[in-house]
């Protein structure tokens, strides 16, 4: 469990990305801080592993206050996710994923056959082991990202916008691993993104932000889509315009379940 | 023509070659100066470049006092340091130290700058210590331009190295001023013919080490000189990046 408590943060230039910030994060779900450009999602996220130290306010993680843990030894047990994938040019795939447990100690033989199997955790292929990152696909490159976050085992995966960069379609097969992911190793991930229908899939729990790190609104999707909190919500879940709005009409005697633009979606069942 | 084969003919004959005074003890005096120098600039010079380029600190002072090196006649320095340490080596030495400062200074720091800010971040976002970062992703990144910038240090000062026989420091300058003097231009000529080659050979010596230190995995890049403007925006407050160190 991760817990915000009143969490302020001002930068050095005077602005204030984060104010008395609150919230719960549950383990082993998925919480997805969703909201526009500038609202303070990346500053909430390093925060957590103290890449950013909180103004005032605290950090729990599993009941111990952040601020008292070692930055560097904390960071190694929190996975961290980003949206380049940031791996390091200059060593191999394989290397790359066995990064943390060799900070850690762990003899490099046996990093790197850990670091194998993680690799096809993450659905790629062990030939690209030997390889440079800058060789793999935008999409590879995110993979050997997350199997990187995974390589300490550790209970927390933050994951800044992991897919803003990759094609429609390998994001989609990159959320679906997500969830595969999570559900499978049982972690608490904290995801970031902008975009809210990414949010409704990968999100347990869905934190809607607004500037300063203001929350707008908390709860499960289906939760935020029957209740939207106000305007704002309303608009940003698209609900305002009739989006996600679903009819149902008879045809042949059965419930054929139509979208907002009419196109048939599916049918309920009796 | 006649006088380049005079020269030729200089370098080849034998009693040119051998003994203390012959050109390969020169020779070796020349290398001596240019390594030797090199050495010194770097010990002082590399540390100084990495804890700025890390850092992002002390930049400006960096800058300036490449600079300042640079505008530095190396004659005058010579001369200077000479009346104050009188004849042989160790004035020339000094002067070629603060010669291959600047450019080893430079090569140090833009190295580290040159580094993908977002690659420095993850790396500290997975838990690598400052001391981590420097030696396992800002180092080896930042290699190729470091060697550039060894590499014009040596070429300045093997080239310079010459003058080290005004204050009697020996190397091949010698025969060169020695010559000039007793008007045997062969000498001078010769002299000068073996400083241009051992310039040339040098310079084919870096340019290799220069492609052989690209790490794999990272595109080479053709290196020209080494920058003293930085090549990205720094920020002036802490960028997300800077912060939690
Ligand atoms: N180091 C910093 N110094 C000053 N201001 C900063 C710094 N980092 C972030 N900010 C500001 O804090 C606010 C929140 O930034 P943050 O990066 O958390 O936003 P974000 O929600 O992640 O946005 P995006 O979706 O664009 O990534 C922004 O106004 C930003 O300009
Ligand atoms: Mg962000």
């Amino acid at each position: 469990m991760i817990e915000f408590r009143s969490v302020t943060k001002q930068f050095p230039d005077g602005t204030v990305a984060v104010k008395e910030f609150d919230l719960v994060i549950p383990p082993r779900k998925t919480t997805v801080l969703v909201g526009s450009s500038g609202c303070g999602k990346t500053t909430l996220l390093r925060m957590i592993n103290r890449m950013i130290d909180p103004t005032s306010g605290h950090i729990l993680i599993d009941g111990e206050d952040t601020a008292a843990l070692a930055p560097v030894k904390l960071r190694r047990r929190i996975g961290y996710v980003m949206q380049n994938s940031g791996l390091l040019p200059h060593r191999k795939v394989i290397d790359n994923v066995a990064t943390v447990p060799v900070l850690n100690g762990v003899p490099k033989k046996e990093a790197r056959a850990h670091a194998l199997e993680l690799l096809d955790t993450v659905g790629l292929d062990r030939s690209l082991a030997d390889k440079y990152p800058r060789q793999l696909s935008g999409g590879q490159q995110q993979r050997v990202g997350v199997a990187r976050g995974l390589a300490a085992d550790p209970n927390i995966l933050l994951m800044d916008e992991p897919f803003g960069a990759v094609d429609p379609i390998v994001r989609a097969e990159l959320q679906q691993e997500t969830i595969r992911l999570q559900q499978g190793l049982g972690k608490t991930v904290v995801f970031v993104t902008h975009d809210i229908d990414e949010a409704f899939l990968l999100g347990h729990q869905v934190v809607i932000l607004q500037k300063g790190g203001h929350i707008a609104q908390v709860g499960t999707p289906a939760e935020i889509l029957a209740n939207p909190a106000d305007d704002f919500v309303a608009s940003f879940v698209g609900a305002d315009k009739g989006k996600r709005v679903l009819r149902i009409e008879k045809v042949g005697g059965r419930d054929v379940v139509v979208d907002e633009n009419g196109t048939p979606t599916g049918v309920l069942q009796p | 023509m006649n006088l380049i084969l005079d020269g030729i003919a200089w370098i080849l004959d034998p009693a040119n070659q051998t003994g203390p005074g012959g050109w390969f003890a020169r020779l070796g005096e020349q290398l001596a100066y240019t390594f030797g120098a090199v050495a010194i600039a770097a010990i002082i010079a590399i540390p100084l470049g990495y804890l700025v380029g890390h850092t992002g600190r002390g930049r400006d002072v960096a800058v300036s006092l490449s600079g300042g090196f640079r505008a530095l006649p190396s004659l005058g320095v010579l001369i200077l340091l000479g009346l104050g340490l009188g004849i042989g080596f160790r004035a020339p030495l000094i002067t070629f130290v603060i010669l291959a400062i600047p450019p080893i200074l430079a090569g140090a720091y833009a190295g580290f700058e040159a580094v993908d800010r977002k690659t420095i971040d993850a790396a500290r976002a997975v838990g690598m210590t400052e001391g981590q970062i420097v030696r396992q992703v800002e180092v080896p990144l930042g290699l190729p331009l470091l060697i550039g910038g060894i590499r014009s240090g040596v070429l300045q000062v093997v080239a310079t190295a010459t003058l080290a026989a005004y204050v009697s420091g020996g190397a091949l300058g010698a025969f060169i001023f020695e010559g000039v003097a007793t008007r045997n231009y062969s000498e001078t000529l010769g002299a000068s013919i073996l400083v241009t080659l051992l310039a040339l050979i040098l310079e084919g010596v870096f340019a290799l080490i220069q492609k052989l230190v690209v790490p794999r995995g990272v595109v080479a890049r053709e290196i020209k000189e080494v920058r003293t403007v930085s090549s990205r925006p720094r920020a002036a407050v802490g960028s997300p990046i800077q912060e939690g160190k």
